[in-house]
């Protein structure tokens, strides 16, 4: 019953549910009466709705209610964080309604609903609707969609322009491409992705009507939100009517953090038919079309450069496709999250950079794993790569050249933490680059590098190399950035943690953070058995029901060990002041003189009077003899706001062979070195990795949202879209160094999106690297053979 | 619709049901008989949460009407061992963090384990190859493959190495 847990690889203690087949996911619950809820998709990418049919539905077998937008008098979706905040940067906001009621913007928006006995009869009934279209014209593309001439998708968005932002010194950075001794500049496109956690969404409404109470199932990351939006700007119902309850989450990656149409298309029907629980889950088809996608930026990056390779100024413009209608936080992603964090790990002086939000006939896009910072990473990576191509300078060399020192911390970053205002105003935390850097060069064997490049090309490989010095920001976010005029939406972010020791000793922590498959139930205990001296199995970590858990802000953006930690920290802080109180009570001794040493509250100097806390416990959760103004039980709640981000680093190092015949890529070796602090449970933490890596390899090699120029989906199904499998990747090869952070009192930093945050960028250079033989200066991603293939023999003057 | 009487030994048991003939055997292990462990992540027999040993054989049950499987035996992750009898697999998974979100490991584990029948010392290439129909997004892999290699070794060694999965 050791408590000597904190930084240890401890087995997570909610794997033996998940090995047996005893999770308990979305789709598992099953409720008395429940019926199901299909929704009918829109086949058009841009239409108009003429007129809805649904007689026949309403008369098919087992059919209890057919539902069209018209018949809910909700509000649309809420718009959660505009681009620029609250500045009064213009954001031409639309937002999707419950169902579409006159127009729909991507194949995939909701038109109508059936809820029926089953879902066989729901899907059957789909089919009897008659929807009478008219199709418009579409746009997909983000850079078509602002020409003059292209669709327009709104009245309210000239252009298709949702808003124009911009970051940074504008009139520095254009002075630095004045007269600069090396300019290099290229269009760069960051494939649209499709998250795909591999369990779909799904919502399970019931609305009692004894106690006029709904509650709702929801797969989510995020369930205090959810009820937040859907009471006060959804559907006006008392926040104390909704309860909302997330199951066992299996997988999200941003994608689960929003408010979607189904969360209160679910309420609605359970009370429409009588109070029965009316349960959703999307198809993965459906998913396509209904969940968000992620990323999808066309970058135009220029770089002022001395010949020694000094980066003097970074000139960035992005059009950030946002799809046909917001999602809750779309524009926050390609704004602060990435126009923020454009500098990198480097010393650029001068940074600036514009960003159109842009709407097309596509699936709506919000923060997918990374969000925004895999974009930027993407962008400073290549452009490094970029400019010592064009020095004949090693990307090594370039890197160690534009480093940050390790003395510079903390850093105000000239692309923009430095300019936010009103007092927002963040710092780079820590960073010390050049050892993971030069640990990773050594665990790659970069030095052997033209060496292995000339073996590989007798095998009739191109053999590349590619690195990634990535910085990552974690812990959105102290409330005084996120909450800031012009920054965020001006609310907060902090997190909560409530503690109960019950009188048998046995010990209850309820979290306002919510997982999703990173081990919270193993970590959090982890640091409550550190700092209680409690053991572990004693410890219960409980979430996710916003019934009996304190209102917390949910998981993403790698936030829970930066700011979550902290809350239950101060959680522990407030019990073992509580139980020395009363240890000095119980020893009769003054509170100063208690001295606490794990579960042990003693007398100091007199070390047999002591009481533990399992004791101290029991004695005060039952007490009727409190000393004057101390309230019973060991019970205590906190919140926790983060003073700063926390910022992770390291180097990645790619190592891929390219086909030259078939232009096929394998990813032979993959290295990461990466700096996220001290770790709470250095397993976990490389279980993060690991799969970040791969989600990050991913966009690199294989992933990538194909539409039509008419919006039809291609990349449709799992048969289409390629998500990483398991003979396509190789071992991943970790190490590690340390530097804390001096932002929590743990010194972690946070892990959750570092992976991909660096990979796509490191696989990315490699490729190149690969390819520069032939001449081949960039391409963009996913390196599939076929376009690999066509750029060879392109520069070869080919048959492509 | 006419229904189609099944009949199954589901994990050892013997259990019948009534079902409408375009009825998948997935659609019947979770919804009929509750045995929500075999997970549905697809609808396109890509993901492979859905698999399940039918007469000893790894499918996945998103693909397999129940009717088709009339008469068969069939194992899920249900069957596999409990909290306190796990099978080498899933204490290797356990032990190896082979699972964050835990959505894939049913699946993962009956194709491993369908691997481990034919082949009791995999290469690391191989266990790549075998599990290469079920899609994991959170590992990357990576340690799912340390858990088949190190569930493999168990097996050699241990005392189920005679017993059959």
């Amino acid at each position: 019953m050791s408590t000597d847990v904190l930084g240890k690889p401890i087995k997570r203690t909610e794997d033996p549910r998940f090995i047996t087949g005893k999770g308990r996911y979305l789709d598992d619950i099953k409720l008395p009466g429940m019926v199901h809820l299909a929704i009918l998709r829109s086949p058009y990418a841009h239409a108009n709705i003429r007129s809805i049919d649904t007689s026949a539905a309403k008369a098919a077998p087992g059919v209890l209610a057919v539902i069209v937008g018209a018949d809910i008098p909700w509000n649309p979706l809420p718009m959660a964080w505009p681009a620029g905040g609250a500045s009064g940067i213009r954001n031409n906001t639309n937002m999707p309604r419950i169902l579409a009621t006159d127009s729909v913007k991507w194949t995939g928006e909701g038109v109508a609903a059936v809820v029926a006995q089953t879902p066989e009869q729901a899907q059957d009934a789909l089919e009897l609707i008659g929807v009478d279209w008219e199709p418009l014209p579409a746009v997909v593309d983000a850079e078509k969609a602002t020409q003059p001439g292209a669709p327009q998708l709104h009245e309210n968005a000239p252009n298709n322009v949702v808003f124009e932002w911009n970051v940074g010194d504008k009139a520095g950075t254009d002075a630095a491409f004045l007269d600069p001794e090396v300019v290099v500049r290229q269009r760069l496109v960051n494939n649209r992705l499709i998250p795909n956690p591999m369990e779909v969404r799904g919502d399970i409404g019931w609305y009692n009507s004894g106690t006029d109470e709904y509650t709702i199932w929801m797969s989510s990351q995020t369930p205090h939100i959810q009820r937040l939006l859907l009471a006060a700007f959804v559907t006006g119902i008392p926040e104390h009517k909704i309860r909302c309850i997330s199951p066992d989450v299996g997988g999200a990656f941003g994608s689960k953090i929003f408010c979607y149409a189904d969360m209160a298309l679910v309420m609605w029907a359970s009370k429409l038919i009588g109070g029965l629980p009316v349960k959703w889950v999307e198809g993965r088809r459906e998913s396509f079309g209904s969940t968000i996608h992620g990323r999808d930026h066309i970058t135009y990056v220029e770089v002022a450069a001395t010949r020694q390779g000094e980066v003097k100024g970074l000139r960035v413009k992005t059009l950030a496709n946002l799809g046909g209608r917001l999602s809750t936080i779309g524009p926050g992603i390609p704004t602060t999250l990435y126009g923020r964090i454009l500098s990198g790990p480097y010393k650029i002086p001068n940074v600036y950079c514009e960003v159109t939000g842009v709407y097309t006939n596509t699936t709506f896009v919000d923060a997918y794993r990374g969000a925004g910072r895999p974009e930027a990473t993407y962008v400073v990576e290549r452009a490094m790569d970029l400019v010592a191509d064009e020095l004949g300078i090693d990307p090594v060399e370039i890197r160690r050249r534009n480093f940050l020192p390790p003395d510079s911390f903390p850093y105000d970053n000239p692309s923009g933490l430095l300019t936010a205002v009103n007092g927002s105003k963040l710092y780079i935390d820590s960073g010390n680059y050049e050892p993971a850097l030069d640990k990773a060069l050594a665990m790659a064997g970069y030095a052997d590098n033209a060496a292995k490049k000339a073996e590989a090309r007798t095998r009739g490989k191109l053999l590349g190399v590619g690195l990634s010095t990535y910085i990552e920001v974690c812990g959105v976010a102290p409330s005084k950035w996120i909450g800031a005029v012009g920054e965020g939406w001006g609310a907060a972010m902090w997190e909560s943690s409530n503690i109960r020791v019950h009188l048998t000793g046995k010990t209850v922590v309820t979290m306002g953070t919510q997982p999703q498959g990173q081990g919270h139930e193993t970590t959090y205990a982890q640091i409550i058995s550190h700092e209680l001296g409690i053991p572990m199995e004693d410890i219960v970590i409980q979430h996710s029901d916003t019934q009996g858990t304190p209102f917390g802000y949910g998981s993403y953006g790698s936030r829970t060990s930066n700011v979550g930690t902290g809350a239950a920290i101060k959680a522990a802080a407030k019990i073992r002041e509580k139980a020395r109180r009363y240890a000095a009570h119980m020893l009769e001794a003054a509170v100063d003189d208690i001295e606490v040493e794990g579960p042990n509250y003693r007398v100091k100097g007199s070390p047999d009077k002591v009481k533990t806390i399992q004791e101290i416990a029991f004695a005060l959760d039952l007490a009727f003899d409190t000393p004057e103004g101390m309230e019973p039980y060991l019970d205590e709640t906190a919140y926790h706001d983060t003073p700063n981000c926390t910022f992770p680093f390291g180097t990645h190092i790619a190592i891929v062979e390219v086909d030259e015949e078939t232009g096929h890529v394998d990813l032979v070796r993959y290295v990461a070195v990466d700096d996220v602090g001290k770790k709470i449970n250095p397993m976990i933490v490389d279980g993060q990795l690991h799969g970040g890596i791969a989600q990050g390899v991913g966009q690199a090699l294989w992933e990538g949202a194909v539409y039509s120029d008419d919006g039809q989906l291609l990349s449709g199904s799992l048969l289409d879209y390629a998500l990483p499998r398991a003979s396509w990747l190789p071992a991943f090869e970790l190490d590690e160094t340390v530097t804390p952070s001096p932002v929590n009192p743990l010194g972690v930093k946070g892990v959750g999106e570092a992976g991909c945050i660096a990979s796509t960028a490191a696989v990315a250079n490699a490729v190149i690297d690969a390819l520069s033989p032939l001449g081949i200066r960039h391409l963009d991603m996913p390196f599939t053979a076929q376009k690999v293939w066509g750029a060879i023999e392109g520069a070869k003057g080919g048959r492509a | 619709m006419t229904e189609l009487h099944v009949t199954l030994e589901v994990n050892g048991e013997h259990r019948t049901v009534d079902v409408e003939p375009r009825r998948l055997l997935v659609e019947v292990l979770r919804e009929d008989l509750g045995l929500t462990g075999t997970h549905v992540g697809c609808d396109t027999s890509q993901c492979g949460a859905c698999t399940v040993h039918v007469d000893g054989k790894a499918v996945k049950s998103c693909t397999v009407l129940a009717a088709q499987a009339d008469g068969s035996a069939v194992t899920t992750i249900e069957g596999m061992g409990t909290v306190g009898d796990l099978h080498p697999l899933q204490n290797a998974f356990w032990e190896k963090h082979g699972l964050q979100c835990g959505f894939c490991t049913p699946g993962m584990i009956m194709a491993a384990a369908d691997l481990l029948k034919h082949n009791g010392d995999p290469t690391d290439t191989e266990i790549r190859h075998a599990i290469e129909g079920n899609i994991c997004r959170c590992t990357g892999y990576h340690n799912i493959v340390l858990a088949v290699r190190e569930a493999a070794r168990a097996m050699r060694e241990g005392p189920i190495a005679a017993a059959t999965v």
